[in-house]
């Protein structure tokens, strides 16, 4: 029994602060992706949002909000959120639609309209909440978790400010040359350093900022798509959306501390390997098989780890790894080809669709002058708060 | 009148001076300590324990990482706008026995230039802030080698 679906269609809003509310970028995107597939919206038996916690109650039924945005047509609809992780979740809950054979072709829709500055939990006093207690007791922002990997790094593996700041010169040279993302200007290691510091060691130019958009997908059975026309689609062969295994040991995202291995010896690997660990398992690929990838550049120390997460190096090469141009268009495994969140910024709910976007774009071989050669497997990687595992594998 | 001292988060932390700690919890069935703590249920899949005893944690440790905070973080972290915005440092301490890391506030006046990876802090009492009624008291953690 096969366990790949389709990738009929893809589309999105570009990203940027364009001041208006996420359904209207998540339903240029559908459009756009409708479009791509060469389908009518009401041909769709099964819509699946990608929820925003930005957009008051629309956003937290975010697939009944587009449903009803594009014309109610009587779809199945589902809407999910794992924070970082949304758009992994919804092509999971399409993938498992499909083949459970209960939907031919489900659409998939994430978008975000982000507020100014940095994220900030939900009002009201909630002691019980992590994401809470971490602002209230801490004042410790996303960056600051960011700045803390990026010392540990520093200490550990000898990574330097330099090292970092050519992730944003590699990311911001492919950005500029994609016209969905929001910053569409190369970025000098000069520029990066002069920029001002905001979670020691990290400057404003390592951190990827907070944007609006919209993604979209149209995923169908590999039958649905024969009897459409797409005999050769970009076909999505493993989704992985694990979570960590007590104890987890690494400090994440909201939390304060991490679990103690005092009583249990951590087994296996931590939690950001296992999510590409699974994702190559379920996909019966390796490392040695990834054309390019797109991974979360939440700042720039983080795609370095991303690498040794997804085992294209050892742990603590990540940084050589950059400077032998591997990454980069044109190296064996050119990583973040669309720009990155470097150049995108982070619109939650859209963000994993986008790596989705970027990668069917490549596989298909219309990436343009962001086309990496011959490309035919591709991976994403992210991790959503509070323990979400995010990987997609596609192939062609 | 005098404001009452409050801590930010009930039952993270008690006692003054050198016998302040951080209190978590450890399960009697497994021995698997929680910060912040765990009173209901151990959260150690292999484990059925529900009996979970308050401990202090370590006084001392050593630092896994370090940052700052170089802009003024949203509310809920309270702060005066009135006044302008003085970075602290975050550290990240891993604590040997507990074999975790805890995240704390650096002692004011303790900046990153100041930190290493590696080297030794404890945990001493501190005060988050200040409100008409209030003074929020929390736990800051300090080089060893600093006296305040």
């Amino acid at each position: 029994m096969t366990t790949e679906v389709a990738v009929l269609g893809v589309g999105m809003h570009p990203w940027g602060k364009w001041g208006r509310g996420f359904v209207e970028y998540g339903v240029v995107a559908a459009r756009a992706a409708l479009a791509d597939a060469g389908l009518d919206w009401r041909d769709i038996g099964s819509i699946v949002g990608a929820d925003t916690v930005r957009g008051g109650y629309p956003g937290y039924v975010a697939g009944a909000t587009f449903a009803k945005a594009l014309g109610w047509q009587g779809a199945r609809v589902t809407s999910v959120y794992a924070a970082c992780a949304s758009g992994a979740q919804a092509i999971d809950a399409a993938r498992g639609q499909i083949l459970a054979g209960l939907s031919d072709v489900v659409l998939v829709v994430g978008a975000d309209a982000a507020p100014k500055g940095f994220f900030r939990p939900a009002g009201g006093d909630r002691p019980d909440d992590p994401d809470w207690l971490r602002f209230r007791v801490l004042g410790a922002t996303n960056p600051t978790y960011f700045g803390l990997y990026a010392r540990r790094r520093m200490a550990v593996h000898g990574d330097t400010a330099e090292d970092f700041a050519q992730v944003k010169v590699k990311n911001s040279a492919m950005g500029a040359l994609n016209r969905y993302a929001r910053y569409r200007k190369r970025v000098t290691a000069d520029e990066v350093a002069a920029s001002a510091v905001v979670s020691d060691p990290l400057r404003l130019l390592d951190i990827c900022a907070t944007s609006d958009g919209g993604a979209a997908l149209v995923l169908s059975s590999l039958e649905f798509a024969r009897r459409h026309g797409a005999a050769d689609p970009v076909r999505i062969r493993a989704v992985s959306t694990v979570t960590p295994r007590y104890p987890h040991t690494v400090l994440d995202l909201p939390d304060i501390a991490t679990d103690s291995a005092a009583a249990m010896e951590p087994a296996g690997q931590a939690f950001r390997a296992s999510i590409a660990t699974a994702a190559y398992e379920e996909a019966g690929i390796g490392p040695e098989d990834i054309s390019l990838a797109e991974v979360y550049d939440l700042s720039t120390a983080l795609e370095l780890q991303w690498y040794e997460d997804l085992a294209l190096c050892a742990q603590g090469d990540g940084a050589k790894l950059l400077r032998e141009g591997v990454t980069a268009l044109g190296g064996r495994v050119p990583v973040n080809v669309s720009g990155g969140l470097a150049s995108f910024g982070e619109a939650v709910p859209a963000q994993a669709l986008a790596q989705v976007c970027e990668v069917t774009w490549q596989l298909r071989g219309r990436a343009g002058e962001r086309q990496v050669a011959d490309a035919r497997v591709g991976i994403t990687a992210n991790q959503g708060l509070f323990g979400h595992g995010s990987a997609v594998v596609a192939v062609r | 009148m005098p404001r009452t001292r409050t801590p930010v988060v009930a039952g993270w932390f008690s006692g003054e001076g050198d016998d302040f700690r951080l209190l978590g919890t450890r399960c009697t069935r497994c021995a698997s300590v929680f910060f912040p703590r765990e009173d209901s249920r151990c959260r150690n899949p292999g484990c059925a324990g529900d009996d979970l005893e308050e401990i202090p944690l370590s006084r001392r440790g050593h630092v896994w990482s370090y940052t700052d905070s170089r802009y003024r973080p949203p509310s809920p972290y309270v702060t005066d706008a009135e006044l302008p915005w003085e970075p602290y440092a975050l550290i990240a301490v891993e604590l040997e026995s507990e074999r975790m890391v805890v995240l704390g506030q650096a002692v004011p006046g303790v900046t990153v230039a100041d930190l290493a990876v590696g080297m030794e802090v404890e945990v001493v009492p501190g005060v988050l802030g200040e409100d008409a009624e209030t003074t929020w008291t929390t736990w800051f953690w300090r080089p060893t080698g600093v006296r305040a």
